[in-house]
């Protein structure tokens, strides 16, 4: 970056700490300029601040958070540990941004023209979240550079020559300025919500269980999905692409169908709160994850889905049981149970169809 | 008040002598400030020197947060509200990517001087093409009157309520003087709202501020020695007798450094290694 944007005519600061960083990006981005800043964990958190203040006041901004073990100093190994502060807020107030989660570096390629569509199309800072391993990762990339349309702003600072003077702030001390405000940015949540989910499914055609896992995390659960099917067990793959919004309700769908659902994440478990919110009971949901910089192996992964597979098989034969029972006390013979395949082909990489509309660009194209 | 002599405000043919008009970039409402608060002045001071350099269509001002948070109410232009400490960051975005727009920051002392030190040291360090105006008051007004970086020793707030004990509570640091250190700043001085000849010195050196950065130079910064007679338990009137005392012991008034526009670097307000290091750097020897 150092060497490479003055040779493109723009601009590269290193600044003094994450604080100054966050906020000259502010400063550029209320004058109209396309600006991104990256940093890691730690940095992140001291961006909070900033960020609250750009979503308040309608700045956008990318900023790519590459994660590492926490919490406080932590490590330096790779983490998806701060999905909760991607996803539920980094600072203060009744805010959200868009968060996009990458699970390759061509992927992460064409994410970051996404990622600037959606903080100028809606105002707002968007987030980008990889971690250390797709962070130093090489690997093959078929190039396909988008460049996001250029707009003019109407909101943007650019000194008050022949027009009103342009104020960009998030303070209202009327409360009930304050909320109109604040009811304006909750309108704008939900049509991201509405318009821009994306995720990916695959081997879900006649997949029984679903493993739910975003990045690196996924790259393990489609190895540990091959060695699944390898010893029977018919197992898919759902990667949320948009962390925020979630795909509650493609998974809410698929959860109708499934045996069980087992997220891989690296991290205690957070992002497993979102796929129970999203399942509401439907199916049994498990988790495996590593922490401390550590990575799931596939075999960890398969070893976690077999021992799902077990219980769920356990439950079901109980289930079969009882119901056999109750079944022979009545004439009407009827399946409680309920299977069926998940719809949609392999690999496949969805958006809402709203989405579609809005940006006027296929979603299939990636 | 002082009149303000500028000659193109001054005269207008067909007027009646015409002594002073408000500039049009002064907005025609009333502050919010308290009764016989600087700020106003300052306010003024800021709208007369940007019409008399024709700056206000290309100006971005970076508003603070403390009793001027509302500085964009006043002056008409573009204007963004930086978190609390963070404005000469927010100008440095600014600057980096308007080469061409005259970036202003205003802090009180609070926001400067205490929560936004490290912003503060680091883009005057870089530099950075900006006029800062840094009004201090010595006092955290809008919050209840607690203590500062810049309270005077002895001086009583809600939070120092026996008067600051340097061996609790530390010594008032002269931020100014410790810009002034840095090959990155272009220009620093302190001025003081206390009475109108020293309001006429302070416009001199806000101009001048303004003036370094329209000719290219490096970071410019003006202190403007202020009241918070609400926080200091004052009226008005004794509040700038006590500036004009205590205060400006404390705070000695004059040009602080001034290494001249000719040396400071070019481009983006990219002073790298500033304005060479064979430019002495002025020591805080004050005017008067």
């Amino acid at each position: 970056m150092a060497r490479r944007m003055p040779e493109l005519g723009r601009v590269f600061v290193q600044a003094e700490s994450e604080l100054g960083a966050i906020n000259m990006a502010l400063g550029a981005a209320a004058t109209g300029a396309r600006v991104m800043v990256s940093s890691s964990s730690p940095g992140i958190s001291l961006m909070a601040e900033a960020m609250s203040y750009m979503a308040g006041s309608g700045t956008p901004m990318v900023l790519v958070n590459v994660m590492r073990a926490g919490p406080g100093l932590g490590g330096i190994g790779p983490s998806q540990s701060d999905y909760f502060q991607a996803t539920k807020g980094h600072g203060h107030g009744d805010y959200r941004v868009p968060v996009l989660a990458p699970a390759s570096i061509g992927e992460a390629m064409d994410l970051m023209a996404t990622a600037f569509e959606l903080a100028e199309r809606y105002r707002t800072p968007v987030m980008v979240v990889l971690d250390g391993i797709l962070g130093q990762a090489m690997e093959p990339v078929e190039l396909r550079f988008r460049n996001p349309e250029r707009h003019a702003f109407d909101w943007a600072l650019t000194g008050a020559a022949g027009r009103p003077a342009r104020i960009i702030k998030s303070i209202d001390l009327v409360p009930e300025v304050l909320e109109k405000r604040n009811l304006n940015l909750q309108r704008k949540y939900a049509e991201i919500s509405r318009q821009e989910v994306l995720w990916a499914t695959e081997s879900m055609e006649d997949a029984d269980y679903v493993l739910v896992a975003y990045g690196t995390a996924a790259r393990v659960a489609r190895s540990a999905i091959e060695k699944a099917r390898a010893r029977g067990i018919k197992a898919g793959l759902f990667r949320p692409i948009t962390l925020w919004p979630f795909p509650s309700r493609e998974l809410a769908r698929i959860s109708r169908h499934a045996h069980a659902i087992l997220t891989v994440e690296l991290s205690s478990g957070q992002m497993v709160e979102d796929v129970r919110l999203a399942v509401e009971g439907r199916c049994p949901v498990g988790f495996h994850g590593r922490m401390g910089g550590l990575v799931p192996t596939p075999d960890e992964v398969v070893g976690a889905l077999k021992a799902l597979h077990g219980k769920v098989e356990r439950t079901r034969e109980r289930d079969r049981e009882q119901q056999q029972k109750r079944h022979d006390g009545r004439s009407e013979a009827q399946s409680g149970l309920h299977r069926a395949v998940v719809d949609g082909p392999p690999e496949r990489t969805h958006r809402t169809e709203a989405g579609v509309n809005a940006s006027g660009r296929d979603g299939g194209e990636r | 008040m002082t009149l303000n002599r500028s000659p193109e405000l001054a005269t207008r043919p067909g007027a009646p002598r015409l002594i002073y008009r408000k500039p049009d970039v002064l907005a025609d409402r009333s502050t919010h400030y308290c009764p016989g608060c600087g700020h106003g002045i300052v306010h003024r001071l800021l709208a007369e020197v940007m019409t008399e350099l024709d700056l206000p269509a290309h100006t971005i001002a970076v508003a603070p947060v403390g009793c001027a948070v509302f500085a964009y109410d006043y002056l008409n232009v573009d204007f963004v509200e930086a978190p609390h400490g963070r404005a000469p960051a927010v100008a440095t975005g600014i600057r980096r990517v308007r080469p061409e727009a005259f970036v202003l920051t205003y802090q009180g002392d609070g926001d400067l001087a205490a929560i936004g030190t490290a912003e503060i040291v680091h883009a005057a360090a870089r530099g950075e093409r900006i006029t800062a105006i840094f009004v201090n008051n010595g006092i955290y007004g809008m919050t209840g009157g607690q203590m500062a970086p810049t309270t005077l020793l002895g001086q009583k707030t809600t939070s120092s309520p026996s008067g600051r004990d340097a061996a609790l509570m530390g010594y008032p640091i002269r931020i100014t003087e410790m810009l002034a250190q840095l090959p990155g700043v272009t220009y620093a001085a302190r001025g003081s709202i206390a009475d109108a000849p020293l309001i006429g010195k302070l416009k001199a050196m806000i101009k001048r501020a303004c003036l370094v950065q329209i000719e290219g130079g490096g970071f410019a910064l003006v202190e403007a020695l202020s009241n918070c007679p609400v926080g200091w338990g004052m009226t008005p009137q004794e509040s700038l007798e006590h500036l004009k005392g205590p205060v400006v012991e404390a705070y000695p008034l004059g040009v602080i450094v001034d290494r001249g526009v000719a040396v400071a670097a070019s481009g983006a307000g990219t002073a790298a290694g500033g304005p060479s290091a064979a430019v002495p750097v002025v020591a805080a020897e004050p005017e008067a």
